[in-house]
């Protein structure tokens, strides 16, 4: 290092801060679009499960039949045996209309989203984990660097290591799919149409409890995405996800 | 620099053109085909009449799903009511034998019906699983007349466009296009699981509409209005029109 700076020509590659492309104007519209919605039905599904806070498994289920489980909260129903001595307000009617036109949102977003990522490779450069990196003793390495809040190295400004790609797959290809298709499999209308999408699962209530858990899955994500977000350092990640560039402390080849 | 951004300007102002007058011509489209729901409005209107329009193309000639005999859930739930008026307790404390299903509007031919003429017209059954929005389900049989059997019989216009359905209990009337209406499996229930409707689960009449949500299968229906608009007939709350969903 010190060495270096005895040749002039490298004099300004000394330690400095510069600015690299890092999300491209689709990610980071889509990303915004989907993570508003995604807090709008976060709300709204919120307050049509406070409704009926019982889940089952299979093809219906109401009072008169044991739950799977009930969520230990308030009803906003007084037909539903809670516990509680107080019934909730009923938000149902906005919170639906909310619930739907979210949905739809998050729908588009994704398929535009989706177009983007094939068209651009997107997916397959920066989102699916090389088959190399997915090897024990490779994620060994960046587990540990996790697991000791290491700071994450400068390559990881200008790309995703193996564990966010791992996380993103699973909720681009995994989670929000499931969503949208347990989504679907609730409307008696589209299973008219394609009765397969709820049989499939089990029935109605298997549709709804898969919908739940899929939402517990997504918000623990959300959560754990916030938190690596705030430790990799917040402004430099949000300023990458708003404006499109971060700052790279580039250091000297 | 400048030569790139005057090329973004002109793409991006052929793309929103292009935009703003395709969203025109699917407006002018979704009306002609009946894809815009009565309650476009609003800050919802947008989340609405996209759900209406995309359940309205799919569901053409769709059929609710129907359950086996089996699958019937016992004993069936429904949600309990407080009140439905005095003039409904003196109808059930006389067995409905005064009750009238009347049906008028836009028909050539009004009329009141007794329970016991209801029950000689043609009857249809169907097992389907009610779903109310609150998230619980329930499959039951329900026996009764198709709607469009009666509005066959009473000479709906051709003009009509809307059936409202009008029930005893306060606040709880409701509508539907005749897309739903000429359903085959949109039927005035008057039996349940074998027997008649029991009052609790909404007889003597309930309305049952199985590819919508519980919300619209209205509990003891004793008025059905054949009409071309909606706007004398208030709006069910903050809930969508359309459930579908």
């Amino acid at each position: 290092m010190a060495d270096s700076a005895w040749v002039p020509n490298l004099a300004a590659a000394a330690p400095t801060a510069t600015v690299v492309p890092r999300h491209r104007a689709a990610v980071r519209v889509t990303h915004w679009i989907i993570a508003i919605c995604f807090l709008a039905l976060l709300v709204s599904g919120g307050e049509i499960v406070v409704s009926h806070p019982r889940f089952y498994w299979g093809e219906s289920g109401n009072v008169n039949t044991p739950p799977l489980f009930q969520l230990p909260i308030p009803a906003s129903r007084a037909i539903v045996p809670t516990g509680y001595g107080y019934v909730l307000p009923d938000q149902n009617g906005w919170s639906r209309s909310l619930h739907f036109q979210a949905a739809w949102a998050v729908v588009l977003a994704g398929l535009l989203y989706g177009v983007f990522g094939l068209w651009t490779r997107h997916f397959r450069n920066n989102l699916f984990p090389a088959g190399a990196d997915l090897r024990w003793v490779k994620l060994q390495v960046v587990i540990a660097n996790h697991v000791h809040f290491r700071p994450p190295g400068d390559d990881e400004a200008r790309s995703y290591n193996v564990l966010q790609r791992l996380a993103y797959s699973g909720v681009v290809f995994l989670l929000f799919p499931l969503m949208i298709w347990t989504g679907l499999a609730m409307s008696p209308a589209v299973v008219s149409v394609f009765p397969g999408i709820v049989t499939v699962l089990g029935g109605h209530q298997s549709a709804r409890t898969i919908h739940f858990f899929c939402t517990l899955s997504l918000v623990l994500f959300l959560l754990i995405h916030v938190v690596m977000v705030g430790l990799a350092g917040f402004r430099n990640r949000m300023r990458a996800m708003i404006t499109g560039h971060a700052e790279s402390s580039k250091e000297q080849a | 620099m400048s030569e790139i951004s005057r090329r973004k300007l002109i793409t991006t102002g052929i793309a929103a053109t292009a935009g703003v007058s395709g969203l025109a011509v699917a407006a002018r489209m979704a009306e002609r085909y009946g894809l815009i729901p009565p309650d476009p409005g609003g800050l919802y209107g947008p989340g609405k009449t996209l759900t209406y329009a995309a359940q309205r193309l799919l569901t053409q000639n769709s059929m609710a799903r129907e359950f086996s005999r089996s699958q019937i859930s016992q004993p069936p739930f429904a949600n309990p009511v407080s009140s439905r008026g005095k003039e409904f307790d003196r109808l059930q404390a006389g067995g409905f034998a005064d009750w009238r299903l009347t049906v008028e509007g836009m028909v050539a031919r009004p009329a009141s019906l007794s329970l016991a003429v209801l029950k000689t017209y043609p009857s249809s059954s169907q097992i389907t699983q009610l779903v109310c929005e609150e998230g619980w389900s329930y499959v039951a049989e329900w026996i009764g007349v198709p709607l469009s059997h009666i509005l066959e019989r009473v000479g709906a216009l051709p003009q009509a466009r809307f059936v409202v359905y009008v029930s005893s209990q306060d606040g709880w009337d409701g509508s539907i296009d005749m897309a739903d209406a000429l359903h085959p499996q949109t039927i005035l229930t008057y039996g349940m699981n074998g027997g008649d409707l029991s009052v609790g689960c909404g007889g003597p009449l309930r309305m049952r509409i199985p590819r919508q949500l519980g919300y619209k299968s209205v509990k003891f229906i004793n008025r059905v209005i054949v009409t071309d608009n909606l706007k004398q007939f208030p709006a069910e709350g903050s809930y969508s029109w359309y459930a579908g969903i």
